[in-house]
């Protein structure tokens, strides 16, 4: 835990959030689970428990995602089990800084996809987890979470034809061309929590 | 380095949600391994997939499925770290891992002026390729067909309108025609992708191609 967490606007965040900060300084959850939390102890403890915790929630999500982008019902049952078998197996991959732990789901659940239906290659960025593993910041970590919270609430918000736009992008009904970049989404906040999230890490590696 | 040609908001969204044809995919990736704004901002874009993913409708997985996947990954060494991709000279990993190493790897085909590419094997909806310019040299005249995406690896161009260098993205539509010119100092070294059809593909020797098209 850093000081940096008991900063009041920090505090505010969270208790506005319905999360309360413990003296402990862990997240104590009303309705939300803390799923970075569990991610973080199947990284650290190959936590079997949290593990399962996490399969029922995203492995269901998952499948719903594959059999929407077109999978039948046993491809996608298989390609979910996939997933959640490589959540495990990346573990060591997972910043909670700078993503959340549905946003790495899904990005392992979009390339099991690719690989799956389209038989193609999806080329990944060069990774930056060289070097000692960052100092665990739990007040970025958190506020990376609540900013993807954030952001399924504006999804939620948009009308109609651009949210069902955004879906079909993602879902894979639109081909690169079709999809249209004004999502009116509020991208802004989250790309620059990310973006101070990466000067962080390459500072530490310089 | 200071990029100043940055991937549209439309490339990014379409790679984050897979959409992307794989010659593009790489142009992205290797885009992105150098450019921590992009960076930032493809991950913004997983963080609509993961929002729509929290969001969405469950379908039950089948009553053995949380068993079987934990026998699975008994049987996974969890946390044994794979030692990841790593750029070689002026080429990031992505593109290490197409060319199958460094700029030593490539195997240019000469295409007359001092010009040379090298196709990238990727799947056929898009073609990739590696373009080597030498300083000062103007690559002729040219229109595009679809949608074409030059980054620049090495050295600069420069069309009417701007000056690319190393990082640069220059993203050129069906409209666009112009006359990109090597500059002056190294060598110029692109990766560039486009979605229009190769023409003769198979069919007719290599020869009746269209001379050079970027």
């Amino acid at each position: 835990m850093t000081g940096q967490a008991g900063q009041p606007h920090l505090r505010a965040a969270v208790e506005k959030d319905g999360l309360h900060r413990k003296k402990d300084g862990s997240v104590a959850k009303e309705n939300e689970t803390d799923w970075a939390a569990l991610m973080i102890r199947v990284r650290d403890h190959q936590d079997r428990t949290a593990f399962a915790d996490l399969f029922r929630h995203f492995a269901p999500r998952v499948k719903a995602f594959l059999m929407k982008s077109g999978a039948g019902a046993a491809l996608a049952e298989e390609c979910a089990q996939d997933v959640m078998a490589t959540l495990w197996q990346k573990a060591h991959l997972f910043d909670p800084a700078r993503a959340s732990v549905s946003t790495w789901v899904y990005t392992i659940a979009r390339n099991r996809r690719i690989d799956a239906l389209r038989k193609a290659r999806r080329a990944e960025p060069e990774e930056l987890d060289w070097g000692p593993a960052p100092e665990p910041d739990q007040a970025e970590a958190l506020e990376t979470q609540q900013e993807t919270e954030r952001l399924g609430r504006a999804l939620a918000a948009l009308p109609a034809p651009q949210r069902t736009l955004i879906e079909r992008a993602f879902y894979g009904e639109l081909s690169h061309s079709e999809i249209a970049a004004e999502t009116g989404l509020p991208l802004g906040t989250i790309k620059s929590r990310i973006r101070l999230a990466l000067d962080k890490l390459r500072h530490q590696l310089g | 380095m200071m990029i100043r040609h940055h991937l549209s908001d439309q490339l990014l969204m379409a790679y984050a949600a897979g959409q992307l044809p794989e010659a593009f995919n790489l142009v992205v990736a290797t885009h992105v391994s150098l450019c921590d704004e992009c960076r930032a901002r493809s991950a913004s874009f997983d963080a609509v997939g993961g929002a729509l993913l929290e969001e969405a409708e469950e379908i039950s997985m089948g009553e053995d499925a949380l068993a079987r996947t934990l026998a699975r990954i008994e049987g996974l060494p969890q946390a044994t770290r794979s030692e990841p991709l790593r750029g070689a000279g002026i080429f990031p990993a992505p593109l290490v891992d197409y060319v199958g190493g460094d700029l030593s790897a490539v195997r240019w085909r000469k295409v007359g002026g001092g010009v040379k590419q090298a196709i990238l094997p990727t799947g056929k909806d898009a073609t990739a390729r590696l373009l080597y310019i030498p300083a000062g040299t103007a690559v002729p005249d040219h229109g595009h067909r679809g949608m074409e995406l030059t980054l620049v690896l090495q050295g600069a161009f420069a069309d009417e309108n701007d000056r690319f260098g190393r990082g640069d993205i220059e993203i050129a539509d069906e409209e666009m025609e112009h006359t990109p010119v090597a500059l002056a100092g190294e060598d110029c070294i692109c990766l560039a992708a486009t979605d229009a059809p190769l023409r003769f593909r198979g069919l007719l020797p290599r020869l009746a191609q269209p001379l050079l098209r970027i």
